[in-house]
């Protein structure tokens, strides 16, 4: 068996799903006080690995050794009992429990809670590592923020002295990713090894010392940071030369499609959750939203399609005002929209439904008689298929078990297929690698060419400042300014996600 | 109605609200693991059978009670392991496990039929005053002066409400169900603690289910249950899972079943089989009534029917 | 020996009519099992249970006749269930579609046949649909869980009729037993080849429902909104009226099947008009998987189990309650086994051989 002097080292680790090869005789080596970046698209295996250095996998064949001795987990409590904690990209929080109790669960020490001793400890580890955490406050009060620090703390106290960091900054705005480095920063000088996973090419040279690519289960190299550069990163991870750049269109006509002014929705609670949104789109515009998670993107998605109730406020599509109508109603008025939701399987499609009948979903409304017609929509699936290249084994498929690039491809190949005049479009490249992203992107384009009106929801700043025509900032349920995308800087986003109102842009 | 409003009338409905006790706790234990379980029924009336048919042979209190109980546990058992092992469709297994029960019991209650359980055996839950609490006034004859089971029920109350609220282990189990991911990367043993309290809150059900058939009514009755276990399963909603607002649920319960038979002498007109109805039909309007405002703190384990496997993706 | 679950990849039909038939067989063994410990030999039982349900013409047409109410009531039952509705409430529908029908029947006892019998059925599917859209109301409006509000109704029910049965509507003329007068011979479904006019209705109902359910509009915003609640109100399904719609046909299929209980089994109403039928319909419509063609087939076998049973009851001693016992057992194999369908153990040494069948 070779084995290096490193800490953490992973040898050859096969990890196969249903038919799919996840991880193909991986290898990968970190040291202790290093901070390493795991880089690859979606699908290549960065979390299946790091969720069998964590326990929550179980390897198919291969070996890990920490510390030179050979471990085999079959629970994440394995791992942390050899010293190896990890914070997922969905955190592992219970909602209704303080951040106190998260910290606490599942450890076995004593028979009763002991919050005050404990809280002691954990306030030792705050200290040591520069954290802030409220220990008190419940978890669902909490911001993205707040619950990864949280989380950070949670593994630190478990005693965890590998880290793994299943890409943080997703969620983050650029002024919280400033301080998560500077504790990623102070964790390794506390000797720890951190594993930091990202396909965000700028990140990873900020941040890391060693990185290793990853493409389609397997490691493709390891690199010092001093000694690659963004294009060598890129072109290993993609594997071959690749032009990320996305193009820009010029727009058309000055036309406008949708001006809403005023919008005003209440959640369950009662509480606001949209507060007053006011703007226009042109046709042939993309207008990108910009936002930290949760600030309102899905509500005001969700209350232009017609499925989320508005307090007040106008939502005028070519002079009709739409507030207050639900879907039913649109298509009975012939409103030309279409809504790719951010949830794919959960709103947009049904899941264990084949392509024909998430067709039939868009069209049955419109033909007469009180039976379905399935030929039609059979024939639509099969022009879908071939016009977006969709990878299926039939148009009778269940379509959950379908990539979720192919998914994607399914529900904007329908909407589109409508010939929508307004476009609404929320997160259409989450999860999706990079190949199929720039498919949407041309896609989009094309629309645009069209003169088609596009509302365009990302968390992804770079294809935001990319592709679009202007950016709309939302921060907790508010505009704070609307800019320019030929002009606006990241960290000026970033300052108007957080909150920070543009100047000349009074409501 | 003053003379259906008496001490005595609220002293019956406390053992009438027992079997409800034991039977609703059961099933909160369960449903804070994140586990529906609709079986209340079957369970309870296993635990009947089964603790009348031993009491009736051996005539050893204990042993039916430990029995019964068990018999709840084995009901439970089957529905984890089809639930959790093997992650059935939670509804339809409790479902089924109500079916095998009932004929469970039909089975083996079917030569026991108007048996009665000796005198010997039924003076084991004599009345007991407490002494001090017992001479209240009023309260203390309602409260205080019942066969040991009804402590019983008090106790498991309390001390299901201090196990969830105040231990580590109760910690754990609320997170398994509100977040099993969650209570597994924290290392929480999730399958373990299902089954443990899966099988447990059965073993309640059988307990309360034995407390129908060998103290308040000795007698063997088909379908000695008739629907409690499902009321029950209300009244978990009902008292939003929280033990201490289950004793409350329960005895008021206790009451509604008990009203149609206590009016019946007093002079009213109205049937009593329409009166029979009244704890159904106040379930439902409760029901109704809690589904009006929904907020987080009272809201129902977030995992509540959904079946945990780690490697899902 | 390390071992773990892996998801399997879509199975064919024959894999799965396989898993299927092995769980059945493995629920009447462990049943035997069970009959072999009250000293009995299961082969024996097992071969009287058949020759009691399908021995003779007349044990034939008994079975039939058990089958009649499983179906139709599975049909309505699969209505909701697609929708995931857990309409546990089948007994009660079942019951307050009886009642209806007898209010008719016992008022109108001069109508013409046809026209009596007609009115019947109506009026029992407006009893059972109405009893179901009372939780339908309550499910769309708030959200209140079905499950139990549909089980308390049934109870409701049946102290109903016990109340009918026991007081106003009790029969003058049975010298203080309490009962509900007979049906007049207007009132009661005339026999068709052997068994009462109940098939010929079920049978049309098997094919209204296999139409209704694949092919209708309605239909397909049933199965829609069954997969997910969002979906559906994205694609503009009315969500109220579509509970509503959905339920009054399921519990209105149940009302029918009252109707001809109380009319061509018991030839009045009472209190054991549904006799449980209600519930035994969740297994049958489950196990049918909610598709009409296979709920008659497993309408028919249980028909047959209950059938058995009270033959073996009179031949071995066994009790009639043993059918619930295996029918609960089969019900627990089949749940059980839907995980082999998704699911596969594989063991240490598979890993690699699974390894290189993927790289291909």
């Amino acid at each position: 068996m070779k084995n290096g002097s490193a800490y953490v080292s992973m040898r050859d680790i096969t990890k196969i799903f249903g038919t799919v090869l996840a991880t193909d005789g991986m290898n990968l080596d970190v040291e202790k006080g290093e901070i390493h970046a795991l880089l690859g698209e979606n699908g290549a295996g960065k979390s299946t690995l790091m969720n069998m250095l964590s326990g929550i996998y179980i390897p198919d064949s291969g070996h890990i050794f920490i510390d030179n001795q050979e471990r085999k987990f079959s629970s994440p409590r394995d791992a942390i009992n050899a010293g190896v904690g990890m914070i997922h990209q969905h955190f592992k929080l219970v909602d209704i429990l303080t951040a106190l109790e998260n910290i606490l669960l599942g450890q076995r020490k004593g028979f009763l809670l002991q919050k005050k001793e404990q809280e002691i400890e954990i306030r030792k580890i705050m200290e040591k590592f520069h954290l802030e955490v409220d220990l008190k406050k419940y978890v669902y009060e909490m911001s993205v923020g707040e619950k990864q620090n949280l989380e950070i703390l949670k593994t630190l106290y478990r005693g965890a002295r590998v880290l793994i960091l299943d890409e943080p900054t997703a969620v983050l705005t650029p002024q919280e990713t400033v301080v998560l480095f500077r504790i990623m920063r102070r964790m390794k000088e506390q000797g720890c090894a951190v594993i930091f996973i990202s396909h965000k090419m700028n990140e990873v040279m900020e941040i890391a010392d060693r990185v290793t690519v990853l493409r389609k289960g397997q490691t493709i190299d390891t690199l010092k940071k001093e000694e690659t550069n963004p294009q060598e990163l890129t072109e290993l991870m993609v594997g071959r030369p690749i032009d990320l750049s996305i193009k820009r269109l010029a727009r058309v006509t000055d036309e406008r499609v949708l001006k809403v002014s005023n919008l005003r929705a209440l959640n369950e609670e009662g509480i606001e959750v949209l507060k007053g949104i006011k703007f226009d789109l042109c046709a042939g515009e993309i207008l990108g939203v910009a936002g930290i998670a949760g600030s309102g993107q899905k509500e005001l998605c969700e209350a232009l399609a017609g499925l989320y109730p508005i307090k007040e406020g106008e939502i005028l599509f070519k002079g009709e005002d739409l507030a207050g109508k639900n879907p039913k109603e649109f298509i009975s008025r012939g409103i030309s929209m279409s809504f790719i939701p951010e949830d794919r399987l959960g709103m947009g499609l049904v899941a264990s439904m084949d392509m024909v009948d998430n067709i039939l979903l868009k069209q049955y409304h419109h033909t007469k008689g009180i039976f379905v017609q399935r030929k039609p929509a059979a024939t639509k699936a099969k022009e879908i298929i071939k016009k977006l290249d969709v990878q299926t084994p039939g148009i009778d498929h269940p379509i959950k078990n379908l990539s979720g690039g192919n998914i994607q491809k399914v529900l904007l190949g329908r909407e589109l297929d409508s010939q929508p005049e307004l476009l609404i479009t929320a997160y259409p490249v989450r999860g999706l690698d990079i190949n199929t992203c720039l498919k949407i992107y041309d896609i989009l384009n094309e629309e645009k060419k069209k003169g088609v009106a596009i509302l365009y929801i990302a968390e992804d700043l770079d294809s935001l400042l990319g592709l679009c025509d202007r950016i709309m900032v939302i921060s907790n349920g508010e505009i704070t300014g609307i800019v320019d995308a030929r002009k606006a800087t990241k960290e000026q986003l970033g300052a108007m996600m957080l909150g920070k109102k543009e100047d000349d842009y009074a409501v | 109605m003053n003379t259906v409003l008496t001490v005595s009338f609220f002293k019956a409905a406390i053992i009438a609200g027992t079997p409800l006790l034991f039977a609703t706790l059961g099933e909160i234990m369960t449903e804070k693991s994140g586990n529906l379980n609709l079986g209340v029924e079957g369970m309870m009336l296993m635990g009947a059978v089964v603790g009348f048919e031993v009491g009736y042979v051996t005539n050893n209190p204990l042993l039916a009670l430990v029995t019964a109980a068990l018999a709840g546990a084995i009901g439970a058992l089957i529905y984890a392991f089809l639930t959790v092992s093997l992650r059935a469709n939670q509804v339809v297994s409790g479902l089924a496990l109500t079916i095998f029960g009932t004929g469970f019991s039909g089975f083996l209650g079917q030569g026991l039929i108007g048996l009665k359980m000796s005198e010997g055996f039924i003076s084991n839950f004599q009345k007991i005053k407490i002494p001090g609490l017992g001479d209240i006034p009023w309260l203390g004859e309602i409260f205080f002066n019942h066969d040991i089971l009804v402590y019983f029920g008090y106790l498991t109350a309390v001390i299901l409400g201090l196990y969830l609220y105040n231990t580590r282990k109760g910690l754990n189990l609320r997170a398994v169900g509100e977040n099993p991911a969650a209570a597994d990367a924290a290392s929480v043993r999730v399958t373990r603690y299902k089954y443990t309290h899966i099988l447990l809150g059965g073993a309640l059900c059988g307990l309360g289910g034995a407390y129908l058939s060998l103290v308040q009514v000795p007698v063997w009755q088909e379908n000695i249950t008739a629907g409690r276990g499902w009321i029950a399963v209300a009244l978990v909603i009902f008292s939003a899972w929280n033990p201490y607002r289950a004793i409350l649920g329960a005895y008021l319960f206790g009451g509604l079943d008990i009203i149609g038979f206590r009016l019946q002498g007093s002079g009213i007109v109205i049937s009593q089989y329409i009166f029979d109805m009244a704890p159904y039909l106040m379930t439902i309007i409760i029901l109704v009534i809690v589904s009006f405002k929904k907020d987080i703190k009272n809201a129902p384990p977030k995992a509540l029917g959904e079946p945990y496997f780690r490697e899902e993706r | 020996m390390q071992f773990r679950l892996v998801k399997k990849p879509e199975i064919t039909q024959r894999q799965y009519t396989v898993i299927i038939l092995t769980a059945i067989a493995l629920a009447l063994l462990t049943s035997g099992l069970f009959i072999l410990l009250l000293g009995l030999n299961p082969i024996q039982v097992y071969l009287a249970m058949l020759n009691g349900a399908f021995g003779s013409t007349y044990r034939l047409e008994q079975t039939i006749i058990v089958a009649i109410p499983l179906v139709i009531i599975s049909l309505g039952i699969a209505v909701a269930f697609k929708m995931k509705f857990w309409n546990i409430g089948a007994e009660g529908q079942v019951i307050m579609g009886a009642f209806f029908a007898s209010y008719l029947a016992l008022n109108y006892q001069d109508a013409p046949k046809p026209l009596l019998l007609l009115g019947m059925l109506a009026a029992g599917f407006l009893g059972g649909g109405l009893w179901g859209l009372i939780p339908a109301f309550f499910k769309a409006r708030w959200g209140t869980n079905e499950t139990i509000v549909t089980l308390m109704m049934n109870y409701i029910a049946l102290k109903w009729i016990t109340y009918l049965q026991y007081g106003p509507w009790k029969d003058p003329n049975s010298m203080g037993f309490p009962k509900i007068p007979n049906f007049t011979a207007n009132a009661i479904l005339p026999n068709f080849l052997g068994v009462h006019l109940g098939w010929v209705i079920a049978l049309i109902l098997v094919v209204i429902m296999y139409f209704f359910m694949n092919h209708s509009k309605k239909g397909f915003e049933i199965a829609v909104l069954g997969e997910s609640l969002n979906t559906a109100r994205y694609a503009g399904v009315n969500i109220f009226r579509t509970i509503l719609f959905s339920m009054f046909i399921s519990g209105g299929i149940c009302g029918l099947a009252g109707m001809i209980q109380a009319s061509a089994v018991g030839n009045t109403l009472s209190v054991e008009v549904a006799g449980g039928v209600g519930y035994t319909a969740i297994i049958t419509a489950w196990l049918g998987a909610l598709k009409a063609p296979w709920i008659v087939l497993v309408s028919v076998l249980f028909a047959a189990l209950v059938q058995g049973s009270s033959y073996i009851q009179s031949a071995f001693g066994i009790s009639a309650a043993s059918a619930s016992l295996i029918q609960a057992m089969i019900l627990f194999f089949v749940l059980g086994s839907d995980f082999f369908t998704k699911y596969k153990v594989v063991f240490g040494s598979e890993f690699l051989t699974r390894g290189k069948e993927a790289r291909e």
